[in-house]
């Protein structure tokens, strides 16, 4: 057994985030979320899973503290202050001004790293996405997969303790989505942050993510918290077989029911 | 405790690394160039230069078929001639004119530039202040040029403060729309990484303003030049200022009418000048990343 999820056991006794009783009302009376209450592991791989409208990047935003919560709390129980976090828009969402390197280096100059530390940190960040050799072309020089890859680099590059994703795949190809979606498996593996996906592709949430929280519109709570126990490494041979494919069809029924609900 | 290997994801991404991505890798483009420019920039310089040949050979032709009188319609050989037969005088004025244009430009963009910041850091600030920049700018010149020149002492000054008033609002709108322009999903990153408002100010707001701010810039140059002669037009000949506006009201009393034109000529090179050096910075500060200054690939 690895030493990963040995962590993850031992760690479901104090989440690393926990949300209780969260609900979102906009300032136009829009109810997004309504009570929705969420542990997460530290390690963890989560997915959220559900259809369009029903407060994915809501619940993003309030995790990440960009939006503030109507009532509710979003705590993080083992951490002494709010733990550093990445964030990965399902644009690029780049420096058009700026060189991959640049852009990649931004989050460390924000918090003041030195910039020889801060380029050699950026540099080694982008080998790993597979992108050496781009340090200096401008984000308009690159493929949509490329910048999609930059961004990630940059979500990573402060060795955040959690990353938060939302649909970052969603504008791309098929064969350039499955590409990064092991390239990201890979990094989580390497880097051992929490990982929260938004996604509302039931294949990609049962490939990515050891556990699928499935989500339902108007107004958007959860309504089912499905465990994937398939084990990791996960590769081609994964997305083949018969776990998987079973796999995907109790997701697609949960999902399904999510939306008739 | 060993963590397991991951052979297919690292077999997949290597493959990717040094197959697709490392072949696409970029190489300095090499270009034909015709005397030291793109061989495709040529037609675009070319087009303009004989326009302005053909316009001006039909206006000499005009005035020698037809006879007109120099003190009705110079010809262009004859305004070629007096600009250099009259240049010690003219280019003493060209440069007050100048001076007076690019102080008046130097100022717009500071003030300018300064306020939208400071309007930008505060929603109360624009709301008391912007209206006030409105009034000033579509106040005429012309009609709050006298106060202006009674009010400050220095002729000169006065002519400045005037072309400042009519070329600084480009840039102030401009910039303020530009630094409202950065994408939201940016602001939110900056946020999220804990930046001060400083840093969002320089890393993302001023870079995403500097298109809107060229685009006010170009603008402002010419204002700025206009706002300058019409100042000195107002002030008259009663100033000591010797502007070239104040050469052709002084041409116009003497009847010297080709050294009017010559003055003319120069006010309206002076205005292409101030544009093609406008649009040059505009071009090196934007081509490697604004859709403006880019070429399209074909
Ligand atoms: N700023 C806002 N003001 C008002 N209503 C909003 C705002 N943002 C989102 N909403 C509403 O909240 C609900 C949830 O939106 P959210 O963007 O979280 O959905 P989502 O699950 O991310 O959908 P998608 O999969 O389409 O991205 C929607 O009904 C939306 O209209
Ligand atoms: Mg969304």
């Amino acid at each position: 057994m690895s030493a990963r999820l040995a962590d993850a056991a031992a760690s479901t006794s104090r989440p690393l985030l926990s949300i209780r009783g969260l609900s979102k009302v906009f300032d136009n009376g829009t109810t997004a979320l309504a009570h929705v209450d969420l542990d997460l592991a530290t390690g963890e791989f989560v997915s959220l899973l559900g259809p369009s409208g029903c407060g994915k990047s809501t619940l993003l935003r309030l995790i990440s503290g960009l939006v503030r919560p109507s009532s509710g709390t979003v705590a993080w129980p083992g951490e002494v202050s709010e733990p550093e976090l990445g964030f990965i828009f399902q644009e690029p969402t780049l420096l058009p001004w700026a060189t991959t390197l640049v852009n990649v280096v931004l989050p460390l100059k924000l918090a003041g790293v030195n910039r020889r530390d801060a380029e050699d940190r950026a540099a080694r960040m982008l080998a790993l996405v597979g992108l050496s050799g781009f340090e200096r072309s401008y984000p308009r020089e690159l493929s949509g997969g490329m910048k999609m890859r930059v961004s990630i680099a940059r979500g990573l590059v402060t060795r955040p303790k959690i990353l938060l994703m939302d649909e970052p795949f969603a504008a791309l190809d098929e064969i350039t989505r499955h590409k990064l979606n092991d390239d990201l498996l890979r990094l989580w593996w390497e880097e051992r942050f929490t990982a929260v996906f938004v996604t509302h592709s039931v294949f990609e949430s049962v490939y990515l993510s050891g556990r699928i929280v499935v989500m339902a519109a108007r107004p958007g709570r959860v309504v089912a918290d499905l465990d994937n126990p398939a084990p990791y490494p996960r590769d081609d041979l994964f997305r083949t077989s018969a776990d998987y494919a079973h796999l995907c069809r109790v997701a697609s029924g949960a999902l399904k029911e999510a939306i008739a609900a | 405790m060993s963590r397991l290997p991951l052979a297919g994801g690292n077999a997949l991404l290597d493959d990717a690394a040094d197959g697709t991505d490392a072949a696409a890798r970029p190489a300095m483009a090499t270009e034909r160039r015709v005397l030291g420019l793109r061989a495709g920039a040529w037609p675009g310089i070319l087009a303009p230069v004989v326009v302005g040949f053909l316009g001006l050979a039909l206006w000499q032709a005009l005035v020698v078929i037809k006879g007109i009188p120099p003190y009705v319609l110079p010809g262009p050989w004859l305004v070629a001639q007096t600009v250099v037969s009259d240049w010690s005088t003219l280019s003493g004025s060209l440069l007050v004119t100048l001076e007076i244009t690019l102080a008046a430009l130097v100022a717009a963009v500071v003030v300018g530039v300064a306020l939208a910041i400071l309007f930008a850091q505060s929603r109360w600030m624009e709301r008391a202040l912007f209206p006030y920049a409105v009034v000033l700018q579509v106040t005429p010149v012309v009609a709050i040029a006298p106060l202006i020149i009674i009010w400050a002492d220095d002729v000169n000054l006065s002519l400045l403060i005037c072309a400042w008033i009519v070329a600084f609002f480009p840039i102030l709108s401009n910039t303020i729309l530009g630094l409202n322009s950065a994408d939201h999903n940016l602001v939110a990153l900056f946020q999220l990484y804990r930046a001060g408002r400083w840093q969002t100010m320089r890393y993302l707001r001023l870079p995403a303003a500097l298109p809107y701010f060229l685009g006010g810039l170009k603008i402002s140059g010419g204002l700025a030049l206009i706002g300058a002669v019409v100042a000195e037009f107002v002030a008259g000949t009663g100033g000591s200022a010797s502007g070239l506006a104040y050469r052709i009201l002084e041409s116009g009393f003497q009847l010297r009418i080709p050294r009017m034109f010559a003055a003319l000529f120069l006010i309206s090179a002076s205005g292409v000048a101030i544009f093609l050096v406008t649009s040059w910075i505009s071009h090196l500060l934007l081509r490697r990343w604004h859709e403006s200054a880019m070429r399209r690939e074909t």
